[in-house]
C-alpha cells in the first residue's frame, strides 16, 4: 500500500471538483438534444448557486436549499424559453444575455450572505462501510449530491435512448419540422428540455455554494459553466462521455495542483490550459469524422421552430 | 403612443436638468473610487470601500465620495474614468493594477483632477501612485508559520507569479526558516486571483502533500475552509477571514487604505497635493495583522509581536543578509538589505521553496 496512500485524497478532491460539471453537463445535454442551445448556464448556475447558499441560511435543511437552486436555474430557463421558443428570439444572443443578467441577479441576491459562512453539506456513511481502507471513503463516504449527479446521468442515458420520450425528444431535436407534423408539440417538450437543464445547472451551482466551497461569493462559479458547455461538445452529445469528460477536467485541474505541491517542474499554464487543449482536440477530431456528428448531434441545435412554416 | 414617448423624453429632460442644478447647487467636492470586483468581495475591494467610507466619515458633508464597482480592467475602465472626471471629481482613486494606462491617458486630458492610482508604477504630474508592503506582514505570518507547523512545510496557494506574489512567499520563507531552519516552503499556483473552488482545491492538494499552514495570495476564503475541515492552521488574505475558519486562522494580513485615503483627500482640500509614490507598510498603517488566534502559545505571540514592531522601528528588515536564493546563489550577503528596486522586479525563489518558478 506505502506510496499509494496518496490516491484516496486525490480521488476524493476530483469528484468534488468533477460534481458541478456533470450537473450542469447532463442537464444541458438535455436541452440541446431538444434542439435549443442555452449558452446561460453560468448564469443560471450563479442563481441556483446564490438560491440554495439562501434557502440553507435561513432554513437549514438542505433538501429544501438543494430544490431552491433548482427551482430557481428552471426559472431562469423558463426566462429562457419564453424568450427564444415562444419570442423567438436568437439562441446564442439570449443565452449571452442570460449568463449576464445571472451574474447581476445573483450578485444582487447574494448581498446580504456575502462573509457568511455555511455548514457544509454531510458526508453520507452509507452502511458504515465508509471506514473501509481505500475504497470506503471514495464509494460510500460522499454526499448526497454526488450520488444523485451519477444516478442522473443513468437516468438521462435511459432516458434518451430507451424510452419513448427519449425518443421524441431526440426527434424533435433532429427535425423539429417532422416532429412537429405527426403531432408532437415541439415548443412544449422544447420547454420541459430547457427547464430540466435550468434546475441541473442551478443543481450544480448549489453544489458549489453547499459543498465544494461552502459559502456564496460573487461569480464564484468562475466560468465553470462554459467548461459545461465545452464538455457537451467533448462528449458528442452522449451522456456517459459527459461524466468521463467532467472527470477527466476535475482530474487534470487537480493532478497539475498535486504535482506543483509535488515540486514537479511541469510550468502550471501549460497544466492549466490541459483540459481546453483537450477539448479543442475532440473538436478537430470530431470534425475529421462528420458521421459521429451526424450520429450523435441534435440537427436542429440553435434553429428557430417556427410551427407555420 | 406618442404622447408618451414625448412625455418620457420630457422626463429624461428633467433629470438631466436636476442633476445638472444638483451639482451646481453643492459646494461639496466630489470623491471618486474605482474598484475592479464587488465591494462584497470580501477582500480586495471590500478594504478599498472601507477606505472610501473612512473619507466620507472624516469629512463629512464637505466631500461625497462615490464609487463604480466591477469595473473591467483595460477599455471598459477607462470609460468609467472618464466618465467621472468629467462629472467634475476632484480627486479619483484607481484601485487595480490594470487601471492603470487608461487612467494615465484619462489624467492626461483632465489636468485639474487628480488621480491616485493602486499598484502601478506609471506616475505623472496629476497622478500619484500607492501600494502596501503587505510582504512585511508576510513576514510577521512566516515566524508564525515557521513555529507553529509539525511537519515542517508550509503550503502556499499562489496568483500569478509576478513580482508581489514571489515577494511574499520569499518573506514569509525567510521568516518560518529563521526560526525553524527545517521548514520547506510548497506552492501551487492557480493561475487566477479569484476561483474560490480552484483555491480551494489548490489548499487541499498542498495538505495532502504535508502542509499543515496554509497561506495564500489569492481573494477567496475558500483555502481557509479547507484549513478549518482538515484541522490545519492558515493565515487569512486582505480582510479576516475568522469567521471562515474561527479554529485554522492564524491571523490574517488586512489592507488598511482610511489612513492613505483620508490624508490624500485633505491633501486635495487644502491644495497641497503633489504626484508622489507611497509604499506604506506595517509602520504606516496601510498594513496590519488581524487578532491572533487563541491557540497560539504566549511565546510565539511574544515573537510575533517583536518582528512587528521590529519592522515599524526599522530594526528589523524583512530581506536583510545573509540568505540564499533557492539555486544556492547569494541572495543578500551579511550586513546587505535588498532595495526596492531588487523587490519591485522579485523573480527568483529565496532557498527553502520547492519547485521552480513558472516563468
Amino acid at each position: 500500500m506505502s506510496g499509494f496512500e496518496w490516491i484516496v485524497p486525490v480521488v476524493l478532491t476530483v469528484i468534488t471538483a468533477a460534481t458541478p460539471l456533470v450537473f450542469a453537463g447532463i442537464g444541458e445535454l438535455i436541452t440541446e438534444k431538444s434542439g435549443v442551445l442555452n449558452l446561460g448556464v453560468e448564469g443560471m448556475m450563479l442563481v441556483g448557486a446564490v438560491s440554495g447558499f439562501i434557502a440553507a441560511t435561513v432554513t437549514g435543511n438542505y433538501f429544501l436549499a438543494v430544490g431552491a437552486a433548482a427551482l430557481a436555474g428552471a426559472i431562469m430557463a423558463f426566462l429562457f424559453g419564453v424568450l427564444t421558443l415562444s419570442l423567438m428570439a436568437n439562441q446564442v444572443a439570449t443565452g449571452l444575455a442570460l449568463t449576464l443578467f445571472g451574474v447581476g441577479l445573483s450578485a444582487l441576491m447574494g448581498q446580504e450572505f456575502v462573509g457568511e459562512p455555511v455548514q457544509a453539506l454531510a458526508k453520507l456513511d452509507i452502511a458504515g462501510l465508509s471506514d473501509i481502507p481505500f475504497i470506503g471513503p471514495i464509494v460510500f463516504g460522499q454526499d448526497a449530491l454526488v450520488y444523485l449527479s451519477f444516478f442522473m446521468v443513468i437516468v438521462v442515458s435511459w432516458f434518451l435512448y430507451k424510452t419513448k420520450g427519449g425518443l421524441i425528444l431526440r426527434a424533435v431535436g433532429d427535425s423539429h419540422d417532422a416532429a412537429h407534423s405527426i403531432g408532437y408539440p415541439v415548443i412544449a417538450i422544447r420547454y420541459m428540455a430547457v427547464m430540466f437543464g435550468g434546475a441541473m445547472s442551478g443543481i450544480g451551482g448549489a453544489y458549489l455554494s453547499l459543498a465544494y466551497t461552502p459559502m456564496w461569493a460573487e461569480n464564484m462559479t468562475a466560468g465553470r459553466g462554459w467548461i459545461a458547455l465545452a464538455l457537451i461538445v467533448f462528449a458528442t452529445w452522449k451522456p456517459g462521455l459527459v461524466l468521463v469528460g467532467a472527470y477527466m477536467f476535475g482530474g487534470i485541474t487537480i493532478l497539475q495542483l498535486h504535482a506543483q505541491a509535488a515540486g514537479l517542474n511541469v510550468p502550471s499554464q501549460v497544466l492549466s490550459m490541459l483540459p481546453y487543449l483537450a477539448t479543442v482536440l475532440v473538436l478537430v477530431l470530431i470534425s475529421k469524422d462528420q458521421s459521429r456528428i451526424r450520429k450523435h448531434a441534435p440537427a436542429c441545435i440553435g434553429k428557430i421552430f417556427h410551427p407555420a412554416a | 403612443m406618442k404622447l408618451k414617448h414625448i412625455s418620457s423624453l420630457f422626463g429624461a429632460a428633467a433629470i438631466a436638468a436636476g442633476m445638472l442644478m444638483g451639482s451646481a447647487a453643492s459646494a461639496e467636492d466630489k470623491i471618486g473610487f474605482i474598484y475592479v470586483g464587488p465591494v462584497g468581495d470580501h477582500g480586495w475591494t471590500y478594504r478599498h470601500d472601507v477606505g472610501r467610507q473612512a473619507v466620507q466619515k472624516e469629512f463629512g458633508d464637505k466631500v461625497k465620495t462615490t464609487f463604480v464597482e466591477s469595473v473591467k480592467e483595460g477599455p471598459d475602465s477607462e470609460r468609467v474614468i472618464r466618465q467621472m472626471a468629467a462629472d467634475g471629481h476632484k480627486l479619483i482613486f484607481t484601485t487595480s493594477f490594470g487601471f492603470m494606462n487608461p487612467t494615465l491617458k484619462v489624467a492626461k486630458q483632465f489636468p485639474d483632477v487628480k488621480f491616485e492610482h493602486a499598484t502601478g508604477y506609471k506616475r505623472a504630474d496629476n497622478v500619484s501612485t500607492y501600494s502596501s508592503r503587505f510582504y512585511e506582514g508576510r513576514y510577521v505570518v512566516g515566524k508564525i508559520a515557521g513555529k507553529m507547523t509539525k511537519s515542517n512545510v508550509i503550503g502556499y496557494v499562489g496568483s500569478f507569479p509576478i513580482p508581489e506574489v514571489v515577494r511574499g512567499i520569499n518573506a514569509m520563507t525567510l521568516a518560518a526558516r529563521s526560526v525553524n531552519p527545517n521548514v520547506t516552503v510548497k506552492v501551487a499556483w492557480v493561475s487566477t486571483w479569484y476561483d474560490p473552488g480552484k483555491e480551494g482545491d489548490a489548499a487541499k492538494a498542498l495538505i495532502d502533500q504535508g502542509a499543515d499552514v496554509i497561506l495564500q495570495h489569492t481573494d477567496s476564503p475558500a483555502p481557509l475552509q479547507v484549513a478549518e475541515s482538515r484541522g490545519v492552521w492558515a493565515v487569512g488574505q486582505a480582510s479576516d477571514m475568522s469567521k471562515f475558519a474561527p479554529k485554522a486562522q492564524l491571523t490574517a494580513i488586512v489592507d488598511n487604505w482610511d489612513g492613505y485615503y483620508v490624508a490624500r483627500t485633505k491633501a486635495v482640500l487644502d491644495g497641497t497635493w503633489k504626484s508622489e509614490d507611497t509604499w506604506g507598510g506595517l509602520k504606516s498603517g496601510m498594513v496590519e495583522l488581524a487578532p491572533y488566534n487563541s491557540a497560539i502559545p504566549a511565546d510565539v505571540v511574544a515573537l510575533a509581536e517583536e518582528t512587528r514592531k521590529g519592522i515599524e522601528d526599522g530594526s528589523i528588515v524583512p530581506f536583510a543578509g545573509p540568505f540564499n536564493k533557492q539555486d544556492g546563489s547569494v541572495g543578500a550577503a551579511a550586513g546587505e538589505a535588498l532595495d526596492d528596486g531588487v523587490l519591485l522586479g522579485m523573480n527568483w525563489y529565496v532557498e527553502g521553496v520547492e519547485g521552480q518558478l513558472p516563468k
